[in-house]
């Protein structure tokens, strides 16, 4: 904000003065030439006339996919079980590895600043910068398709998200607490046990069912690369243009991801 | 003449900003003796308790509890002379997700294993006396309750127990007042005061209010910016010594306030 | 202090450390039914061993890939990939946000009237639930393969995060203010411009900044279902096992990913 002192006249108010009006128009101007000039590179490389048929293709396609293929769901039961096994035990496994990484990477608990810390950061970095899809891509390679590249994937993703938030949490803790323990002769593992645990517990358990619920979400998808559950069954029907059955699929991820929300919404309130 | 309980000498702090918190301070504290820590903001206070269990690592000087030199105990070491000092916090520094007994018990952690910590098999001795301790300052039937739904004042009285199941020889006081009304500070200080007697307990209270401290203390040491400026009974605090160590104001009121409070307090009792 | 004398030798043989959950019923059924999902999740796994045990070939070529990875051979490839995957990431975060401001207004249940909440809700509810990958699908079927349909997918996710966040802002914002606005006689726009905007304006942002590092992450694994971008180049890399270049698409990607998160914490804690 600025007031102009004006000779003679009352001073004259304005948000800005004129030199940082010019600079925000200027920062918006070069926001808009960048969006626009990358939309030009996307542009060239899309064949509009298929774009321009899109609303077509849209409407055939959404007449191919009704009505549903009901008959199918009875194929879908174990892929479904599959899948929230996927993601429940990912989510598991990801809880037994990110939890004493998590503790590692806390500038207030981890056993060293310089060798420990920046080691646990970079696998949490690692870790999260990498999809899950990706993770089952590489696993699918190495292990074969099935659900336990599937399980794997879900983990080491889910193992930077649950590592860097309770790492945040565990910084974040009332320092005196931990002095008070201290200050009994309690050892480094009991107060890490009686004064840093309860602290950070219901920032632990939200976290985890924040992070497992979507992980139901994304173990719908992994089977697009074989590791496993209910995207399996989609990648096949899609490869074989069976969209009624398409249909059926999403329909079924609908209703166990809403069951999954409200799930993790009850849980979340249970706790705190 | 046997040692004091505890003995500090020439105990300096400097911390890494540069700042001297403690410059040289000499200091004896005989067994069973309350003493009241006095002295403005920053003088250094809170620095010299927690150099005394070494929350705070001395940068020169020595301290003796019951000739023990603490300033070069390794780190095991060091835990078991912690259980000879009991600390009470200013903000209480309660845990507060576990239940009043578990911050109770949290008092013996220095006595027991880290699994028998962790699935909270103490000894029956150690419940008995926390219930004990609990019944002493009517808190027995709040004992499952979690911390977090206490007042202030049960709060500090926990804080008080949790010391005390230290067995300590000396308990190591940080503004126990500060963050409570005038009635419960008064009864914060009159329960301390009232189980360092019966335990034989000696301390050492930091306190902001001049009043209670020339009340419930027996002896009284000024702190001004790191050094002790003032070592006597209550008695002998005057506006002279006072503005030694706050500096220049108008003390009679503060002195008279302080009588006046007394008065209160025993029309009340 | 009490009346009656308290025997504390009896409390203490009484006293039990605190469960966890306090109703011993629901306590057990929890154990029980956790131990029971354990088990029969555990059971259902399929595991072929033989093939797994091959793995171990696989992952140390993978690995090896890393020592050095390849960065030249394909260079090209990697160049299109990321160029596709940055365009696509700005272009959508800019349609999403711009998209996503009218149905936050709308799914604002203090600003908006019944049916248009409940549409705009409606849109925000379906694009939250399906993964990234599934709308790309059904974008790939209607637009064609290449980096459109995963820029109109990217922000199609953007608009539903975008517009729940901030509606939930919206429904928050000080009531006080919002009114003393309106007693000026200000008309509805003006109403919005003066007095939600300004509330919602530091989130805004802080959000834009959180999405763009999102939409960066998941460009990179649209390409698995042809909706262009980095993922394209590292899925056919994986198909040719040349696991060389497989390396050094990831590493960009973390590279790239822990610029953003950088930048965007910057621009949060610049903004805040």
């Amino acid at each position: 904000m600025a007031v102009i002192n004006r000779p003679g006249q009352p001073p004259l108010w304005k948000r800005r003065s004129t030199v940082q009006d010019l600079l925000v128009w200027l920062g918006w101007l070069a926001a808009v030439a960048l969006t626009v000039a990358c939309f030009q590179f996307i542009s060239e490389r899309t064949i509009w006339a298929f774009v321009w048929d899109a609303p077509r293709q849209g409407a055939d396609l959404v007449g191919r996919m009704f009505p549903p293929a009901w008959g199918y769901a009875d194929q879908l039961w174990k892929p479904l079980w599959d899948t929230i096994n996927i993601a429940t035990l990912g989510t598991a496994l990801a809880v037994l590895l990110g939890v004493p990484l998590a503790f590692l990477a806390a500038h207030n608990t981890t056993p060293s600043v310089v060798f420990v810390r920046p080691l646990a950061l970079f696998i949490i970095v690692a870790s999260r910068s990498i999809n899950s899809l990706i993770w089952a891509l590489i696993l699918v390679i190495i292990l074969g398709p099935g659900v336990l590249a599937g399980i794997l994937a879900i983990a080491l993703r889910s193992l930077g998200f649950i590592g860097k938030l309770l790492y945040e949490a565990i910084e974040e803790i009332d320092r005196t607490q931990v002095e008070a323990l201290e200050s009994t002769g309690a050892n480094p593992a009991q107060v890490l046990s009686w004064a840093i645990v309860p602290q950070v517990m219901p920032a632990f358990a939200g976290i985890t069912v924040f992070r497992w619920d979507i992980n139901i979400r994304e173990a719908t998808v992994l089977g697009l690369v074989g590791a496993g559950g209910i995207g399996m069954q989609l990648e096949a029907s899609i490869n074989t243009l069976a969209w009624p059955q398409v249909t059926t699929i999403f329909l079924l991820i609908l209703a166990t991801v809403a069951v999954s929300e409200w799930l993790s919404a009850r849980v979340r309130h249970a706790i705190i | 003449m046997a040692e004091p309980l505890l003995v500090l000498t020439g105990l300096t702090k400097r911390y890494p900003t540069g700042d001297l918190a403690l410059d040289g301070v000499d200091l004896a504290v005989p067994r069973g003796q309350v003493m009241a820590l006095i002295g403005p903001s920053g003088a250094g206070k809170s620095t010299l308790i927690r150099c005394v269990n070494r929350l705070v690592e001395p940068t020169a000087g020595s301290v003796r509890l019951e000739g023990q030199e603490l300033t070069r105990l390794s780190r095991a070491a060091l835990r078991r002379a912690r259980r000879r000092m009991g600390m009470i916090f200013q903000e209480y520094a309660l845990v507060e997700r576990l239940s009043v007994m578990e911050n109770v018990l949290s008092g013996r952690l220095g006595y027991v294993g880290f699994w028998q910590a962790w699935f909270r098999r103490f000894p029956r001795r150690d419940i008995e006396q926390a219930f004990r301790l609990l019944d002493r300052v009517g808190l027995a039937h709040m004992a499952d309750k979690r911390a977090d739904a206490l007042s202030g004042g049960q709060r500090q009285r926990v804080g008080i127990l949790r010391a005390l199941m230290q067995e300590p020889a000396l308990l190591l006081v940080d503004e126990p007042t500060a963050s409570l009304d005038p009635k419960t500070s008064r009864q914060i200080m009159r329960l301390i005061v009232e189980l360092c007697e019966e335990r034989g307990l000696a301390a050492i209270i930091n306190i902001h209010d001049v009043g209670l401290a020339q009340e419930f203390a027996r002896r009284i040491v000024g702190l001004r910016a790191g050094r002790i400026v003032f070592d006597g009974p209550p008695e002998a605090l005057d506006a002279a010594v006072l503005t030694a160590i706050y500096g220049e104001e108008d003390w009679s009121r503060t002195i008279r306030r302080s009588d006046q409070e007394e008065d209160m307090a025993e029309a009340a009792a | 202090m009490s009346a009656t004398t308290f025997d504390a030798a009896a409390a203490a043989r009484r006293w039990r450390p605190p469960p966890l959950i306090a109703s011993p019923l629901l306590r057990y059924a929890v154990y029980l039914g956790a131990l029971a999902y354990a088990l029969l999740a555990l059971g259902s796994i399929e595991v072929n061993w033989t093939r797994a045990a091959e793995g171990l070939d696989r992952a140390a070529a993978f690995l090896s890939g890393f020592f050095p990875p390849d960065f030249v051979t394909k260079w090209e490839d990697i160049q299109e990939g990321l160029l596709e995957s940055v365009t696509m990431t700005i272009v959508s975060t800019a349609a999403g946000i711009l998209l996503s401001l009218p149905i936050a207004l709308g799914a604002a249940r203090n600003l908006a009237p019944l049916p248009v909440y409940l549409f705009c809700r409606a849109i925000i509810a379906i694009s939250r639930t399906f993964q990234e990958v599934i709308i790309a699908i059904i974008f790939v079927a209607m637009v064609g393969f290449g980096p459109l349909a995963g820029m109109l997918t990217l922000a199609f996710a953007t608009l539903g995060f975008m517009a729940k966040l901030l509606a939930e802002d919206i429904e928050d914002i000080e009531r006080a203010q919002a009114e003393a606005v309106r007693a000026t006689g200000a008309g509805w726009f003006s109403w919005i411009a003066w007095s939600v905007l300004p509330q919602v304006k530091p989130r805004l942002i802080g959000l834009s900044a959180y999405r763009l590092d999102i939409n960066f992450r998941e460009s990179a694994v649209l390409g698995l279902v042809g909706a262009g971008g980095i993922g394209d180049t590292l899925n056919t890399a994986f198909d040719r096992y040349e696991f060389g270049t497989a390396a050094a698409v990831l590493l960009i990607i973390i590279a790239i990913v822990l610029a953003c998160e950088y930048a965007s914490g910057m621009i949060r804690r610049w903004v805040q």
